[in-house]
């Protein structure tokens, strides 16, 4: 009984995975407020679990297999398609068991930024924005895709405007968020209208396949720089990258978490297959931009996120920008365009995705112990003073991260670096592997900033005494940082996952 | 050239319909003028979508039964994608009017630079 239930579960696993948090959704926004968080934590857990069981599934499989589902029984090129190779696999599960563990920290989170008579709403928006992820991810229809960027674009919007309980500029910055994500979106859907007129289908497989046939002709081209453009903007790569930081740096707390662990890199994930499964038949143009547009671009990423991070003087703008940062190095490794570099941008995309959520959750506690006392910004950085004391359970764990985000042996972030600067010199560019380098020794400035404020210098008032600590924030915070100290320590796991990644995509283009 | 105008025309006025919104979104100060610029930038999409489907010749791609010759229709498929994006559409507008609804009501004001001088102010008063 037990066995055919999951047996059906894992049968159904492609759909269950967004269905489960799609509908939750719509009851949470139904039910009294106070059950939205049960259900945002049933829903996510559910998707989190199936997430695992497919992986597992996957892992035991060859790297080229992929799982299709038909939905409503159309069969691909006509009906819509969810596909689930290794690469998706792997994406999926960091963005389900992320959702769960920011949904996990959301509720204490929430407390003093969102009023409680809206937390159905909210949860609502919030699964919303999950399962939008979570389709992007795994659809492989080109138009479908499209509506999935603006179910998760619309309800990421939403929650970032719940952050004008604090400070009304949310608003501004949700709106802007809105408008900037709309335009990305339409010039993704200008694209996959060209390439739907030159080849008559819209499901990704057939259009690497007959995008090639007709690879002579210019609309192929035109929609090929739309789409990638607009994709993009979802993604903030560099020049594209000014939405985030005003609209991670209002959200409320928890909808930062969220964002900042998951939601870019969704759309990085749909950058890449644009790249590889879509255009990846064309030989000569899109690789040459994978190259020489993007590595470039990835380079300013870095460096200009580590400046503007080192110059930010509020705490939650300042790891907003150090995330443009290090989105440049999972998008300079897709673009040497190796195995190895493909490889590098996934590790960094798992790593990157349990440093960020880690030190948004962490930042999140310390600052709501402080909030009752130091209004009206309390993620300024002179506020943190001494919490390193005050809070040490919340504030070593935040460390931790820290550590890892620079990268340090030992810790996941080190792991990063190591596969980045190994696969970008072995691809010959050896003067980029040290621009690498340059930009993690910048990232010390701000960290050790940090470090320096939240144990040397004197608190402002009550020394010494310490600060309750929630549970519903530690523990899974520390969850994060011993899961970055382990995949810094025994990194097999992201390493094979992200090399079965990497495979899969190489062999679909 | 003109060849071109002529035979492509739909397409000149979807790519006139997408700047000219494309423009107003970028160049106004207006909030909800920002918002008519994004439909009719998504609106051109949608001619875009919809001019691609006409197959010359072709009527609406609805069966009668019992035709006696072949019917040419034309192809429904981009129709049912845009009937999509037109709820998106529909969503994005809903959600922008209600954000504006908002900044009005605690800024006092829809046009962008009166909102910049306030965000400076607030700026300022957190600095001190």
């Amino acid at each position: 009984m037990i066995s055919f239930a999951s047996e059906y579960a894992l049968e159904h696993a492609p759909a269950l995975i967004i269905v489960v948090p799609l509908l939750l959704a719509v009851v949470a926004a139904l039910c009294p407020a106070r059950m939205g968080y049960m259900l945002a934590l049933v829903a996510s857990a559910i998707s989190a679990l199936l997430a695992c069981l497919q992986m597992q599934v996957m892992a035991g499989l060859p790297t080229d297999y992929r799982v299709s589902y038909h939905l409503g029984g159309w069969t691909p090129p006509w009906g819509i398609e969810f596909a689930v190779d290794s690469t998706a696999a792997l994406v999926v599960l960091v963005i389900a068991v992320m959702g769960f563990i920011a949904t996990i920290s959301s509720k204490q989170l929430f407390l003093r930024e969102v009023d409680g008579s809206n937390y159905n709403r909210v949860y609502g928006a919030w699964l919303l924005a999950f399962a939008g992820l979570l389709g992007l991810v795994m659809t492989a229809d080109a138009f479908n895709l499209f509506v999935f960027f603006e179910i998760s674009s619309l309800a990421s919007v939403t929650l970032v405007a719940m952050g004008s309980g604090v400070d009304k500029r949310a608003l501004v910055a949700a709106f802007n968020y809105l408008l900037i994500g709309a335009i990305g979106a339409i010039f993704y859907v200008i694209g996959a209208g060209f390439c739907y007129a030159m080849t008559g289908t819209l499901n990704m497989l057939d259009l690497g396949v007959r995008l090639p046939q007709v690879a002579s002709q210019v609309p192929v081209y035109i929609g090929f720089g739309f789409m990638v453009t607009g994709v993009m903007v979802k993604a903030a790569v560099f020049p594209m990258h000014f939405w985030l930081a005003p609209s991670y740096g209002y959200a409320p707390m928890a909808v930062t978490v969220l964002l900042a662990s998951v939601a870019t890199k969704a759309a990085l994930y749909v950058l890449i297959r644009i790249f590889m499964t879509i255009f990846g038949g064309i030989d000569v143009l899109p690789q040459l931009i994978l190259q020489w547009a993007l590595i470039p671009l990835a380079l300013m990423a870095m460096l200009l996120g580590t400046i503007l991070a080192i110059y930010e003087r509020d705490v939650k703008v300042m790891l907003a920008q150090s995330s443009v940062a290090q989105i440049g190095y999972i998008v300079l490794g897709f673009g040497v365009g190796t195995l190895a570099g493909l490889q590098a941008g996934f590790i960094h995309i798992v790593n990157h995705a349990m440093i960020k959520g880690g030190m948004f959750i962490g930042l999140g506690g310390l600052v709501l112990a402080m909030a009752g006392q130091t209004r009206p910004s309390p993620t300024r950085i002179d506020r943190l003073a001494g919490l390193g004391w005050r809070m040490p359970i919340t504030a070593s764990a935040f460390l931790i991260c820290g550590l890892s985000l620079i990268g340090v042996p030992l810790t996941a972030g080190f792991i990063s670096k190591f596969y980045l600067v190994s696969a970008v010199i072995s691809a010959g560019y050896w003067q980029i592997a040290a621009l690498v380098l340059l930009s993690s020794a910048l990232s010390v400035i701000y960290l050790w900033r940090l470090v320096e404020v939240m144990w040397f210098a004197p608190p402002e008032k009550n020394k010494g005494a310490r600060l309750p600590e929630s549970p519903l924030i530690y523990l899974p915070l520390w969850a994060l940082a011993l899961a970055n100290l382990w995949f810094g320590i025994d990194a097999g796991l992201v390493v094979d996952l992200s090399y079965r990644a990497a495979a899969a995509l190489m062999g679909a283009g | 050239m003109l060849d071109v105008l002529i035979t492509h025309w739909n397409y000149f006025i979807v790519v006139f319909l997408m700047m000219i919104g494309l423009f107003i979104v970028i160049s106004s100060m207006n909030l909800v003028k920002k918002l008519v610029g994004l439909n009719l930038f998504q609106t051109s999409v949608f001619l875009f979508y919809i001019s691609l489907g006409k197959i010359s010749g072709g009527t609406a791609p609805i069966i009668v039964a019992k035709a006696d010759a072949p019917i040419l229709y034309s192809n429904p498929l981009p129709h049912v994608l845009i009937l999509t994006a037109i709820v998106v559409g529909v969503a994005t507008t809903a959600l922008g009017l209600a954000l504006v609804l908002r900044i009005k009501a605690s800024f006092d004001s829809i046009e962008e630079d009166a909102i910049l001088s306030e965000k400076r102010n607030i700026r300022r008063r957190s600095l001190l």
